[in-house]
């Protein structure tokens, strides 16, 4: 038998089995997001989000600009300057890092200050819930990040490990877009 | 020729110890012993759930009968749906999925074998977790010991005021775990099937079971994870004090059946796609021809996977819906019909005019043509939102289901497991055995669940633990549990058949039914790499090509 006279190629397993991750989490994103559209109003007892929320404009800023970050430290390392990509991948663990940290003193404003647990009503139950749904897949992106990064700094990630950093970067760029979703939801529409 | 097999002489190895061998399978990472420890699982949980349903029949034998209390009835129908549908359909068909999709396709493994390891130990544990509440759900308030709040767990009765204990606990997280590892086997499946066929498998040239089962990999991808959202906050509602689905802070009862059909319906999808898949190839091997109208074939797969996506609500007729809302769920579910009859056209086509051998294997596919046909006159019956008014939660519905998943899909399994055997094991599995298997469970299966249909119309409704004398559902009950005793010979027949096959059955050799996928062109059992050298192919069928080379298919294709 002949081979087959065009080259035979198929497309990056790493690539289709993240974007296939990203379309099962977005899927359960889907639900919660359902979920707090569908409660918005119903809370019988306050606080209601317009007394009590206020719009996470640094945190968001900072969450957003690390799609940046990690898009420059896939293309340094593709370009083989390792030291640039340590610098722009620890850019990027520190912006998610700060995200967090402003969404905790966030919370605990909201616990300690004005009396909002995911027990006092439906807001709280769906706020919550959403927002720390993306807080934990934040979390999980930094683990990966720090995972990276260590390696990183033992100077174990070279250049033809750009594609496996670039897959890293689709989940968190996915990650970043779901706070769009999530900020969209709950301080825009929701408040 | 590329395909063919270097003949290797493998090293004399000493036989391992039990405990080395029993390691080897524990630590593996090929698709083929993943595979069949999915398939092995899935059979265990399918004997253990055909117990818990002989409870039942058992009990409703007669009228009045307090063989099992009332408690007993509710854990015993809940684990018996909770199981035959996410430890037995669900693992039988991803490791089927899982020993034929890379074979087929003529690669050396999945994409991701330690996620595939990973995902189908998430799936056991999941079961074993579920199981585990028999002895661990007391918790602290002696709240009974298996979850008893039904397969799809209604809103408020799964609240802690109305189930103490830890039952329902038990069940979420059994099923969340389990579902994780069917989000991992899809994405795995995805991966293989577009990133790992062997050169000139196109698409358009894929077998037609790599096909469904692709697109079966995309549904769990968008239908599992509704359920997993709906458990985490479930979880939260049971734990932390949300009100998700806490009717008396506002939350929605509702919501949760919308969440959970919004799984649910693409989920029966999801388990008979992978029956159409079998009898697909098995179909047109037993009639010697090739299947009739393999682009409308996949074209009607696709057109179930969108479809089954908008059919959810047809569950929740009776739930109080608008007009709009009940009109639109009931065009979308007559909708479907359209493709999956096109699907049982072709097969008919197939056979037509075909030089047909009823080996085992196409007598249980030839059984489900007919019993999925009764399935699917009756779920067009009960699309429309009137008759449906009239029956639903009556004993119709369970007739209905159990003959598109027992007769549609149970059969297909077996048809499957006679089929695939001698590849993965060597080993013939026995006509006559398989002959009495199918005859038995044919005979039992339509006793059982025939008169279901008739005992839904006089009323009978689901999910009840005893019933009165004289209402007329007496003799439609006892003929149901008597067809139990023919099902249950069957198994046996089934087990025994195996067992033999597996100490003295007849050698199968390479190719023992004359098919044309890749699959028969390596050694039974394939070896670890599956094949000496990567095939190349440029028909539907390289075997065909490769044993009529002046006939090829690719002339025609």
């Amino acid at each position: 038998m002949t081979s087959p006279a065009t080259p035979w190629t198929l497309p990056d397993r790493g690539r289709v089995g993240i974007a296939g991750v990203i379309v099962a989490e977005s899927a359960i994103f889907l639900i919660f997001v359902v979920a707090y559209l569908y409660y918005i109003g119903k809370s019988a007892s306050g606080p209601q989000p317009s007394q009590v929320l206020e719009l996470p404009i640094l945190a968001s800023a900072l969450l957003l600009s690390s799609s940046a970050t990690i898009a420059f430290a896939v293309r340094a390392l593709r370009g083989g300057q390792r030291g640039g990509f340590l610098l722009w991948w620890g850019a990027t663990f520190a912006l998610g890092a700060s995200f967090l940290a402003l969404t905790a003193l966030e919370w605990r404003t909201l616990i300690y200050d004005k009396g909002l647990t995911i027990a006092t009503n439906l807001f709280g139950t769906s706020y919550y819930a959403l927002v720390g749904l993306h807080a934990s897949h934040v979390i999980v992106g930094l683990l990966a990040l720090g995972v990276v990064l260590a390696l990183g700094l033992r100077g174990h990630v070279r250049a033809q490990h750009a594609e496996r950093t670039e897959i890293l970067s689709l989940y968190w760029h996915f990650v970043d877009g779901v706070w769009i979703v999530v900020f969209t939801v709950v301080y825009v529409i929701g408040r | 020729m590329a395909t063919s097999t270097v003949p290797l002489t493998r090293p004399a190895e000493a036989p391992l110890p039990v405990l080395g061998r029993l390691h080897e399978w524990v630590v593996t990472v090929d698709h083929k012993r993943l595979g069949l420890m999915y398939i092995a699982s899935g059979l265990v949980f399918f004997l253990i759930a055909g117990i818990e349903a002989s409870v039942m029949r058992l009990q409703l034998a007669v009228p009045n009968n307090d063989m099992v209390s009332p408690q007993v009835f509710n854990r015993m129908m809940t684990m018996h749906g909770t199981t035959m549908v996410f430890f037995v359909g669900m693992p039988i068909l991803l490791g089927f999925a899982n020993y034929l999709v890379p074979l087929m396709i003529g690669a050396r493994d999945m994409a991701f074998p330690r996620l595939n390891a990973f995902s189908f130990w998430l799936s056991l544990f999941g079961g074993l977790l579920l199981y585990f509440s028999f002895l661990g759900a007391e918790g602290l308030y002696g709240g009974g010991s298996a979850p008893d709040v039904g397969w799809f767990a209604y809103a408020p009765l799964t609240a802690r005021a109305f189930s103490r204990g830890n039952s329902t606990d038990y069940w979420i997280l059994g099923l969340l775990v389990s579902g994780i590892g069917s989000i991992g086997t899809a994405v795995n499946l995805i991966a293989t099937t577009l990133c790992l066929r062997c050169p000139g498998m196109t698409l358009a040239k894929m077998p037609l079971l790599v096909w469904l089962n692709f697109v079966v990999a995309c549904q769990i991808l968008v239908a599992i994870s509704p359920l997993t959202a709906a458990q985490i906050m479930l979880l939260l509602d049971r734990f932390l004090g949300a009100h998700f689905f806490d009717t008396q802070a506002g939350g929605s009862a509702v919501l949760w059946q919308h969440f959970f059909w919004i799984f649910g319906h693409p989920e029966v999808y999801i388990l008979i796609l992978p029956g159409f898949a079998f009898a697909s190839e098995i179909i047109p091997v037993f009639s010697r021809k090739v299947i009739f109208g393999y682009p409308v074939m996949v074209a009607a797969t696709v057109a179930i996977g969108f479809i089954s996506l908008s059919v959810w609500a047809h569950h929740m007729f009776s739930v109080g819906m608008s007009p709009a809302a009940n009109t639109f769920f009931t065009i979308s579910t007559m909708l479907i019909a359209v493709p999956t009859g096109i699907k049982i056209f072709n097969w008919l086509g197939t056979m037509w005019g075909g030089k047909i051998r009823f080996a085992v294997p196409m007598l249980f596919c030839t059984g489900f043509l007919f019993q999925f046909l009764v399935a699917g006159l009756t779920g067009v019956m009960l699309a429309t939102v009137p008759f449906d008014w009239q029956l639903t939660d009556s004993y119709f519905v369970v007739a209905h289901f159990h003959y598109v998943l027992i007769g549609g899909l149970l059969f297909t399994i077996f048809a499957a497991i006679y089929f695939w055997f001698p590849k993965a094991t060597g080993r013939m599995l026995d006509e006559r055995l398989g002959k009495w298997h199918f005859w038995l469970f044919a005979i039992g299966f339509n006793l059982t669940f025939a008169p279901q249909h008739v005992s839904g119309i006089l009323g009978m409704p689901r999910r009840i633990y005893t019933y009165d004398a004289g209402r007329g559902w007496e003799i439609w009950n006892l003929i149901s549990s008597l067809g139990v005793l023919f099902q249950a010979a069957a198994i046996l027949f089934f087990l025994w058949n195996v067992v033999r096959a597996l100490r003295s059955g007849e050698p199968a050799g390479d190719d023992p039914w004359d098919a044309w996928t890749l699959e028969w062109a390596t050694t039974s059992p394939p070896p670890e790499y599956n094949f000496a050298e990567v095939p190349e192919v440029r028909s539907r069928r390289p075997l065909w090509d490769l044993k009529h080379p002046h006939d090829p298919d690719w002339r025609y294709e």
